[in-house]
């Protein structure tokens, strides 16, 4: 091999090629987003009142810097409960809820995208029928004609809006099992044979593990934006639990007389999905251009 | 290990996809392979030449069991092959293997290639750990890498070593048939004689039978025993692979003998007249009529069998057999 | 053609017949409807006469095959609050709902595909960064916020236009601005994309090499090939003209389906939430449909899929 000393001449790691650092606004992105989790994991050391706690000689109290005082650095409500306290907790629970409906779609439309490159035939035919069954409604209906009649337990929150989006992961997975299985490693694989685990859990799966990264991350400020709208509309979070959306959708009775119950919440909605959407664009951009 | 027994034989093998043709039209079945039979002997070589859509790679995929032929039958050391996925197809594979074109699709880009080379011993239970290691070792050297190079990724090797690696892998449980499908095209030239060289090597080393499918008259006979010439999915020409070289029977057989540049040999070249060959649209009788530059009408009515000469030597054509005399082709037809 | 046609409707009709497998599925499942209406403390014998009024005592699968044939026949059954027919209902409401969607979406093809093909266009000059992170904020920032700040704005602060109520077009200015901005805002993020890709394409460069003028290139050829993704999307707006207002239509008291469907899936009111659910996904496969048959018009690859032997 002509080739061989020139490459073995080269360190045995593969020389990495030099990065640029990310821009500034996917900074801002990766800062905000750690700040976020820093609070939904802290929540309970840094939050200065209990959720629920009220103080009713302090009802809608301002902000410090509308003329409030410090005991409530962002106001109150109408009950006196701490607008701090409860944005705190209201971040810890909507990135919960996020996170665990994100991952539970993944995993959902990832298995049942494998599972229909895998099968074909039927039940690659079953699981069109589900895409296009998802693709015909609307996911805000769905989700709201199901937890009203299930009634709101967070649980089901958490699954019900995991299904959101499954349907891209599936497409995803198919696409490029399918493409790794006519030609490709996998077929190489299952040639050696392979079973379907080894396959798909060793070979597939982390070949296709940045695409669907970058899907979650593109999926994950849909999912905040979904579980805040519903709880707007006061069919998500259900009191005493308060999340984002719940929050903003409760401030929304006051919002001549009490405005800041309702803007902050508000504006973490917006920087938080903001956030994701910057690194995940960022991600997309650098992982897999392919994608859209 | 029996050198001479047959190893492999495939009987009338016919592979039929469907295909849509035109706006909105309806479903048009192509017959990428269309009777194939063959006979393998173990630790020999079999090539398989011809241009590209001829079948020559689904058969070869048939051949191995990955697809399930729609007529025929392959038996793999006298036992019918199982159907693909199952369990005892999965166990066969570490007696069967392939190679592929493109070594760098085949190989995973995620893991190092000593790990790729190991999976096969995993999957199949060879071994433990330690010796599984040593195996490995001993697999890189055979294919001429060194163990060193085991901790590389695929895309930190060359073509030439990548397929190397891909050999090793395929080598790492002892099969008794590679299915090497275009294993050089792929790879510089002056890298394709090394790999060449290899094959021919590995398979005294291992005695290993392999069915070399090629577009490569040249490489074929390089490693061949035996080599057969498809044309629109079927065999057309089968024999030694110097007499078939020094003298092709088929005429297509003789275009493509033709085609290999030869020095000092100018000026005689074949070359085919008419439209290359569409499985979806197969003319009738021979396939290869309307290129043929000796069809008679004979041609265009009837496909002629694959049957010995006097010489043993298989030929399909019309001409060739005596069954007709040599004309001078047929008018082309007008509309394409 | 036809084989075609027919094939993508039967199709949209098991999509259909889905939606309605689903709708009946978890309605029923959730609980026992008569005794929600009723309520809990309700006599035995009403719930009982409840139960046979409304044929909840069959077996279930007699009211699901009943609730389909229903269906078929365009008996969408009753509001179980008021006892009027849920279609009536329903029906009554869009022209409210469309008043909002409608300007909605002119807004949104108008405003969102010249921005992201000018965009794309000028990459990485100022009016692309501005366009994207106008889009990118568009998309991040939820309609209800943006409603509520429009509404804390114009409203409350300016005191220019009513927060909320339909009783004349200055009331609907400010949910349709809503609507529209963040549709154009994903719209031109979709469209700028779209763009960038095709310009990125090599027919492009062999195009603008062999002299064509760069006008009649963007006309020629960028334009109709980013035509056909982009068609999904609006595609998808048009489906969802009647349901894309829910959270909207909350925000700003508007009385249309959206509002309708949110204050029947608190009653709990079956009919009505089945009746949203059927009429939304009938107009999203109609509107999926015929983007279908439009890519079949617009993209000559997908007349007919090959698969190729080797």
């Amino acid at each position: 091999m002509p080739e061989a000393p020139l490459i073995a001449a080269a360190a045995v790691a593969p020389p990495k090629a030099r990065r640029a650092p990310p821009p500034p606004l996917v900074i801002f992105g990766f800062g905000w987003l750690a700040l976020m989790l820093a609070i939904a994991v802290l929540a309970d050391l840094i939050a200065p009142y209990a959720y629920t706690a009220l103080d009713l000689r302090n009802r809608l109290s301002p902000p410090v810097l509308l003329g409030g005082n410090w005991l409530h650095p962002l106001g109150t409500d109408e009950l006196g409960r701490d607008v701090l306290s409860r944005l705190i907790y209201s971040i810890r629970t909507s990135l919960l809820i996020a996170f665990g409906a994100t991952i539970i779609g993944a995993a959902v439309g990832t298995s049942l995208g494998f599972l229909a490159a895998h099968f074909r035939g039927l039940v690659e035919q079953a699981v069109l029928a589900l895409v296009d069954f998802s693709a015909s409604l609307p996911f805000l209906i769905l989700a709201l004609a199901v937890l009203a009649f299930f009634g709101n337990s967070l649980v089901l929150l958490v699954c019900l809006l995991g299904l959101h989006a499954w349907e891209r992961y599936a497409r995803i997975a198919r696409g490029l099992a399918l493409a790794a299985g006519a030609q490709g490693y996998a077929a190489a694989v299952r040639g050696l044979g392979a079973s379907p685990w080894r396959i798909y859990g060793r070979h597939v799966l982390p070949n296709i593990a940045s695409t669907l990264i970058v899907s979650m991350t593109l999926a994950f400020p849909e999912v905040i934006l979904l579980e805040s709208g519903l709880s707007f509309l006061g069919l998500g979070v259900q009191p005493p639990q308060t999340s984002l959306g719940s929050m903003v959708g409760y401030g929304r009775e006051y919002l001549t007389r009490a405005p800041w119950i309702l803007l902050a919440p508000a504006v973490t909605i917006v920087l938080t999905t903001l956030s994701v959407s910057l690194i995940g664009d960022w991600l997309r951009d650098r992982l897999d251009p392919t994608l859209r | 290990m029996r050198p001479g027994g047959v190893l492999l034989e495939a009987e009338g093998l016919v592979r039929r996809y469907g295909m849509r043709r035109g706006v909105f039209g309806r479903t048009v079945d192509v017959r990428a392979v269309d009777g194939v039979s063959l006979r393998l002997e173990r630790g020999r070589t079999l090539g398989l030449v011809g241009e590209s859509g001829c079948g020559k790679s689904t058969t070869g995929r048939l051949v191995l069991g990955m697809e399930t032929p729609d007529g025929g039958s392959v038996s793999f050391d006298g036992r019918p092959m199982p159907s693909p996925g199952t369990s005892a197809w999965r166990v066969l594979r570490a007696r069967m293997q392939m190679v592929f074109q493109d070594p760098l699709g085949a190989l995973d880009r995620r893991l190092p290639i000593a790990a790729q080379v190991v999976e096969p011993l995993d999957i199949h239970g060879i071994g433990d750990r330690a010796s599984r290691a040593a195996r490995v070792e001993d697999l890189l050297r055979a294919v001429g890498l060194r163990p060193d190079q085991g901790a590389r990724y695929p895309h930190e090797l060359s073509g030439g070593q990548r397929q190397r690696a891909v050999l090793a892998r395929a080598l790492a449980t002892d099969p008794a048939l590679l299915v090497c499908d275009e294993p050089i095209s792929a790879l510089d030239v002056s890298i394709q004689a090394q790999v060449m060289n290899l094959l021919v090597d590995l398979q005294e080393q291992f005695g290993t039978a392999m069915l070399f499918v090629s577009h490569d008259l040249r490489a074929v006979r390089q490693v061949s025993h035996r080599v057969a010439v498809m044309y629109l999915g079927r065999i057309v020409e089968e024999g030694e692979p110097d007499g078939v070289l020094r003298d092709p029977a088929h005429p297509y057989s003789r275009a493509l003998v033709s085609a290999i540049p030869h020095p000092g040999r100018g000026g005689q070249r074949i070359v085919l007249q008419g439209d290359p060959p569409n499985p979806a649209d197969r003319p009738t009788g021979c396939a290869f009529h309307p290129r043929c530059p000796v069809a008679t009408g004979l041609c265009a009515q009837e496909a002629p069998a694959l049957k010995p000469r006097a010489d043993g030597r298989l030929v399909a054509c019309h001409v060739a057999h005596g069954e007709a005399v040599a004309g001078t082709g047929l008018p082309r037809r007008e509309a394409a | 053609m036809l084989r075609f046609v027919a094939s993508r409707i039967a199709r949209a009709a098991l999509t259909i017949s889905m939606v309605v497998t689903f709708a009946f599925i978890v309605l029923r499942m959730s609980g026992d409807p008569a005794q929600i209406i009723m309520g809990a403390d309700a006599p035995p014998e009403a719930v009982d006469a409840f139960r046979t009024a409304w044929g909840l005592d069959e077996p279930i699968w007699v009211q699901y095959l009943s609730y389909f044939w229903a269906i078929l026949q365009g008996d969408l059954g009753r509001s179980m609050r008021d006892g009027r027919d849920a279609i009536v209902l329903v029906t009554e409401r869009i022209p409210a709902t469309l008043a909002l969607t409608l300007p909605a979406l002119a807004i949104k093809i108008g405003l969102g595909i010249p921005a992201g093909i000018y965009a794309a266009l000028h990459r990485n000059s100022l009016a692309d960064r501005i366009v994207m992170v106008v889009a990118v904020a568009g998309f991040t920032v939820p309609s209800f916020v943006l409603g509520l700040l429009l509404v804390l704005l114009f409203a409350v602060q300016l005191g220019w236009l009513p927060s909320g109520g339909q009783e004349s077009w200055r009331h609907a200015i400010l949910p349709v601005v809503t609507l529209g901005l963040g549709g154009a805002a994903v719209l031109a993020r979709f469209t700028r994309s779209a763009m960038l890709e095709v310009l990125g394409q090599p027919f492009i460069r062999t195009a603008s090499a062999k002299g064509v003028p760069w006008r009649a290139v963007v006309v020629g050829h960028a334009l109709p090939n980013a035509a056909i993704p982009t068609v999904t999307i609006i595609g998808f707006m048009v489906g969802s003209l009647i349901a894309g207002a829910v959270v909207v239509e909350s925000v700003f008291s508007w009385p249309g389906v959206g509002r309708l469907l949110v204050v029947a899936v608190g009653n709990r009111d079956l009919a009505v939430v089945q009746c949203v659910l059927l009429l939304v996904a009938v107009t999203m496969v109609c509107s999926n449909l015929i983007v279908d048959l439009l890519y079949g018009l617009l993209d000559p690859r997908l007349r007919g899929a090959a698969r190729k032997a080797a």
